[in-house]
């Protein structure tokens, strides 16, 4: 009666090792094709720029963002890697920020480092009602700023590494499920 | 005070049936009567803490062996186990509590915020409140509270529903749907909580 | 062959898994934001309920009756960890919505269920038809709601915008409107099933 069982586990668990290592590659590039399609998109074609990844609290939990940086600290990109913004507001945010036809909201372009919401006194206009989300996002991106600045300390303001910073600040894993 | 608001958060603004749509079965299904609901509620919060410890531990050895693949296999198996000790072991030691729980004990096994809860807490996902790192102590509480969220609102939804009962409904409505319908706007309440933590 | 096609369409229609039978209701509710995703999370489950009843059928005779649940459980879960395994790897943005919801096809009562009540019991023909039936009728339900949600919500069906999303009822697409909306259409069928 066990042993049928435990012949039954035995089979299970030795076609999904089989599998596994079959898929595990393919995961695995996946992952990387994200990221790597993230980091395209961020930077828009500047081969110097720099991609900086990094997470804050919204709304509805943690979310990641990532945002590409020219030389001077100018915005060139950003994606939303992961969030759980209520969809149809915070949700927004995806491409609230980067409509050309909106300079209001438009952060593309602008330096990074102190923007706020018009309603704490900056002149980026916030999501309509959404502002807890559109605070949020902003704090992400000043967030990378920081880091992107505290890196070009460190390398010294002309010799920065070209498009290879991609460090999340609190990292969430994303474990294999 | 992070501790405080995990609490917060698990009950009130992630509910775990009303926002989250986890352990949606027994919340319809054992909601007829305000004393089941309770009955249901005392298992849950029983079996979802102690669940959330064990695979907690699980994945801790799945992680270092490379095992991760086997996760949901082995907390299934893990969660039916657990459930059956449980069993066997209430009624040696407390006939009384067995009593109370035993019918709803078996139920408890493809409740499916068990083993998600479980999921999300051995994967590091879940939701928690600014501040608060993700890890044994933590994800027990979330367990706990998140438990304590779905008595809350099995325990109010079965008050709501003994009050239906004897109301009148349009026959379509009857059963299930008007069931539904009420979930939706006690969902709906739930939702002002939103932002609050 | 009348037979076999009643076993199929039983699923579908008569014992339809979300509106006949209200199983399986956490992912029915949680996924259906949109048409697609309650597509796919029916397509996951339907793949994982076949494939499960086909192996139990085959293995019914080999099963001691005792630890017939736990080899059921360790059945199902195999398929569901690999439905899991592919998605990740060749869907990754679907995998990313469904998420949590595609390990928890585990627990889902419809596909213990139909191991139990129809797999166990019947040819491994029948039972693949069984599950088929069952699997397609979910995920007929699953894509009814999410395009009823995703078109009260955001004014589109698949992503196709039918009128602007300005005039979306938001509430639709979170999370009381999934209630409100399987409340309705369920009460729907059980008026049409009446005449």
């Amino acid at each position: 009666m066990v042993l049928s069982l435990v012949i039954i586990s035995m089979v299970a668990a030795g076609a999904l090792a089989g599998v596994y290592i079959l898929t595990l590659e393919n995961i695995n590039a996946q992952k990387k094709a994200k990221q790597e399609a993230a980091k395209q998109a961020v930077l828009a074609g500047h081969e110097d720029g720099v991609a900086i990844e990094t997470a804050v609290d919204g709304f509805g939990g943690q979310f990641r963002v990532m945002v590409g940086f020219d030389q001077e600290g100018n915005i060139l990109g950003y994606e939303i890697l992961e969030h759980q913004e209520t969809p149809g507001l915070g949700s927004h945010m995806v491409h609230w920020f980067k409509n050309a036809d909106k300079p209001g909201q438009n952060i593309i372009g602008r330096k990074a480092g102190n923007l706020q919401v018009s309603k704490d006194g900056g002149d980026v206009d916030a999501i309509t009602a959404a502002t807890i989300s559109s605070r949020a996002f902003l704090k992400a991106i000043n967030q990378a700023y920081a880091e992107f600045h505290g890196t070009e300390a460190a390398t010294g303001a002309s010799q920065l590494q070209p498009a290879e910073k991609v460090e999340p600040e609190t990292e969430t894993e994303v474990t294999n499920e | 005070m992070v501790y405080f608001l995990i609490f917060i958060s698990a009950i009130f603004v992630n509910n775990i049936v009303l926002s989250q749509f986890l352990g949606i079965c027994p919340f319809l299904g054992v909601s007829k009567k305000i004393d089941t609901a309770m009955g249901m509620s005392a298992a849950v919060i029983f079996v979802l803490t102690l669940a959330t410890v064990v695979t907690y531990l699980l994945q801790m050895l799945l992680v270092a062996w490379g095992l991760e693949f086997l996760q949901t296999i082995l907390f299934i198996l893990i969660i039916a186990a657990l459930v059956q000790m449980i069993e066997i072991m209430l009624k040696k030691v407390s006939p009384a509590l067995y009593q109370a729980l035993g019918v709803f004990l078996p139920l408890i096994t493809t409740n499916c915020c068990i083993l998600g809860v479980a999921i999300l807490v051995a994967n590091g996902t879940e939701k928690l409140p600014m501040g608060a790192e993700h890890g044994m102590l933590t994800g027990t509480l979330f367990a706990f509270a998140t438990a304590l969220g779905f008595g809350l609102a099995l325990i109010l939804f079965a008050g709501i529903r003994e009050q239906l009962a004897l109301a009148k409904v349009p026959k379509a409505m009857q059963g299930t749907p008007i069931a539904l319908l009420t979930a939706g706007l006690l969902a709906m309440a739930f939702m002002g909580f939103s932002g609050v933590v | 062959m009348n037979n076999a096609l009643k076993t199929f369409t039983n699923g579908l229609l008569k014992e339809n898994p979300t509106f006949v039978l209200v199983l399986g209701m956490c992912p029915t509710l949680a996924t259906t934001t949109s048409a697609i995703n309650g597509m796919a999370m029916g397509l996951a489950t339907l793949f994982v309920l076949v494939c499960s009843n086909i192996v139990i059928s085959l293995l019914k005779n080999l099963i001691p009756d005792k630890v017939r649940i736990p080899a059921f459980i360790v059945v199902i879960a195999t398929f569901v960890t690999l439905v899991q395994l592919l998605m990740q790897a060749y869907l990754p943005a679907i995998y990313d919505v469904l998420g949590l919801f595609i390990p928890l096809i585990v627990v889902n009562c419809i596909v213990l269920g139909r191991a139990e009540a129809f797999a166990a019991k019947n040819s491994v023909g029948l039972s693949a038809l069984d599950g088929l039936g069952m699997g397609l009728g979910f995920t007929l339900a699953l894509t009814i709601l999410g395009a009823v949600r995703e078109l009260l919500g955001t004014g589109a069906v698949f992503g196709f915008h039918l009128y602007s999303d300005y005039y979306g009822a938001l509430v639709f697409v979170l999370a009381p409107g999934a209630f409100i909306a399987l409340a309705y259409l369920m009460a729907i069928i059980n008026k049409l099933q009446k005449k």
